[in-house]
């Protein structure tokens, strides 16, 4: 794999990488891929894990990629209950603090959808520090409630007052799943780094989907120095795209 | 930003009912549909509309009765128990002329069910799960933007034939996000405007010289009951010319030919993709309307190379009995199902499909 997310060691400079966002932003797919590159690649740390914190939507959780992730040496945490998802239970086991108290394990965090999603961070509040948590915010420019800089600065105003943190950065993960198209990723980049201004954070990186996208036709955004985070399809049936 | 809108099920199902001209939602959460009354409650206020959560489901239906009633489009939502409760309620509006748009975002079942996708609500949806002569004609989308389509449709036709309109998806059309464009909103009716555009209706400003306007599932003379039944069932006769409605895709050459309508056809696709890889052809009939049934769809079968139809469903063979209906004893119907929840795997439809074709051999 040549082209890896570039200097991942020096992006991912705290232990705990937080995944924000609102529902559809797409952080599930983005803590899986983060999780399969990063497995590659953990120094310092000497392990990673994936904590699916997700307790609002039981559908397309990462668990469902558990095995997967297990077999790239990436431990997932979540509910420890095996009929969640029937049983609907917004519950969560206390391993999910196990990689988080362990300082030698990158933790990527997955949280559930909008501001009610987020909340559940407050009970893990301790360890998401400035010191060790890097807390980003996913947008994507083609869902209804965010497209509009006001519309997805409010949703980080919501998620940031759930959580009582400020976020440190935003991700564009603009998409349209599979009709996402070159030019998705580089409009959604011009207007993440609208909003990005407007509440006064830096744009920590713009995904794209591996299979649909190639790197080469994103050189607008390479020029302007972005970073560029390969993502790949992992949390949708190929079936559904028939 | 794009001209399309990433959007999850549920919340577009309700945008739909909304852009439809839908002015009134009555329900109660239920999961994996709780996202419809969520989006609702917030924006159907603000677009000139009225949400109320109802008490219970029963309740829901008859508010949706008492709304439409009076001239309102009424919109309801629930998921396959919820819809169960509702029936008395559909029986009486069919009766009474009433229409209303009713989407069930379907769990497995029996009984409580799970919130994972089923289809076994098929013979509730399309037998009617109420008392007495009635019909509901039931739309199965299989995208979202079908079912953005179909809602917005299902408006129009509740009003045109007074009569509810269903549409059948599972949990997992709720719950997935799809790209969509959504429609222009259809302009809602004036209080003033309803007498011309529904003079059936009690809208309270049209006294007609006089004359009662009657809402009403209650007929004292049997005779009287029976004239309304026939009446009903005149429109139901044209709905069964007008409305069927299917897709058919491969079929000439065809050895199998999978039926499957809903996320279940587009699993079908993939398995029929892989049995081409290994040189098996398979084509697909997918009702849109599952009534009235797209019985016509069947003639179109290749009877020179089809050696079998195999109704492929969530549920245990609810769907069974169209088929053989549509295939008319012309070739072997057969079956493949997952039930209780559970999707099957594309791989294990084509295994099941290629044990069936060996079986007639």
């Amino acid at each position: 794999m040549t082209n890896l997310f570039p200097s991942i060691s020096t992006l991912l400079s705290k232990r705990i990488i937080a995944i924000f966002g609102h529902y559809g932003s797409g952080k599930t797919e983005i803590a899986v891929s983060l999780a399969m590159l990063t497995a590659r690649q953990t120094q310092p740390y000497q392990k990673c894990a994936l904590i699916d914190l997700d307790i609002v939507n039981p559908y397309f959780r990462s668990r469902e990629q558990r095995d997967m992730l297990k077999k790239a040496g990436i431990e997932v945490y979540g509910s420890v209950y095996n009929t969640e998802i029937t049983a609907e239970l917004p519950a969560l086991g206390a391993n999910a603090r196990v990689p988080l108290e362990d300082k030698n394990c990158l933790s990527i965090v997955d949280f559930g959808g909008n501001d009610v999603g987020a909340m559940i961070m407050n009970q893990f509040g301790k360890y998401f520090t400035t010191e060790d948590a890097l807390l980003l915010g996913v947008v994507n420019a083609n869902r209804p409630d965010t497209r509009t800089v006001e519309g997805a600065v409010q949703h980080i105003a919501a998620i940031e007052q759930s959580i009582g943190k400020t976020l440190d950065a935003l991700i564009n993960n603009s998409h349209l799943l599979r009709e996402t198209t070159a030019q998705t990723v580089i409009q959604g980049h011009a207007f993440v780094q609208q909003v990005a201004q407007a509440c006064n954070k830096k744009l920590w990186a713009d995904c794209y989907p591996e299979e649909l996208v190639q790197k080469k036709q994103l050189t607008p955004l390479l020029e302007s120095g972005s970073t560029l985070l390969p993502l790949g399809l992992y949390m949708r049936p190929t079936w559904l795209d028939k | 930003m794009s001209e399309k809108v990433l959007m999850k099920g549920n919340e577009a199902f309700g945008e739909a009912a909304i852009l439809s001209g839908c002015n009134f939602y009555f329900g109660y959460p239920i999961t994996p549909q709780s996202e419809i009354p969520e989006y609702l409650s917030r924006e159907l206020p603000k677009r000139g509309g009225c949400f109320i959560q109802a008490e219970s489901e029963l309740a829901a239906i008859n508010m949706a009765y008492g709304a439409a009633a009076a001239g309102g489009n009424a919109f309801i939502s629930s998921s396959a128990p919820g819809i169960a409760l509702m029936q008395e309620g559909l029986s009486f509006m069919c009766c009474a002329e009433v229409p209303v748009v009713v989407l069930n975002v379907s769990r497995c079942g029996p009984g409580i069910g799970g919130i994972q996708p089923g289809q076994a609500d098929y013979i509730q949806a399309t037998r009617g799960g109420g008392n007495g002569d009635y019909k509901i004609p039931v739309f199965a989308p299989s995208t979202i933007q079908e079912a953005i389509d179909m809602i917005y449709e299902a408006t129009y036709l509740a009003n045109k034939w007074r009569n509810p309109m269903m549409l059948l998806t599972d949990g997992m059309m709720g719950q997935m996000m799809e790209p969509v464009v959504l429609p222009e909103p259809r302009k809602l009716l004036t209080s003033e405007e309803i007498p011309q555009a529904k003079p059936w209706a009690l809208s309270g400003f049209d006294h007609k010289n006089g004359q009662r306007s009657l809402i009403r599932a209650l007929h004292m003379q049997p005779t009287d009951l029976e004239i309304q039944v026939e009446k009903i069932f005149t429109k139901y006769d044209a709905m069964e010319k007008e409305l069927p409605a299917y897709a058919a895709e491969g079929l000439e050459g065809a050895e199998i030919v999978f039926v499957a309508f809903g996320l279940m056809s587009r699993l079908v696709r993939e398995a029929i993709e892989m049995l081409a890889e290994e040189g098996i052809k398979a084509g697909l009939i997918r009702p849109k309307t599952l009534w009235p049934y797209p019985y016509a769809a069947f003639d179109e079968l290749d009877f020179n190379s089809t050696k079998v139809v195999i109704s492929t469903e969530l549920s245990k063979g609810q769907m069974i009995e169209d088929v053989r209906l549509g295939v008319e004893g012309r070739l072997p119907v057969e079956l493949i199902y997952r039930t209780g929840g559970v999707v099957p795997t594309t791989p294990e439809v084509v295994e099941r499909a290629k044990k069936i074709l060996e079986g007639l051999k």
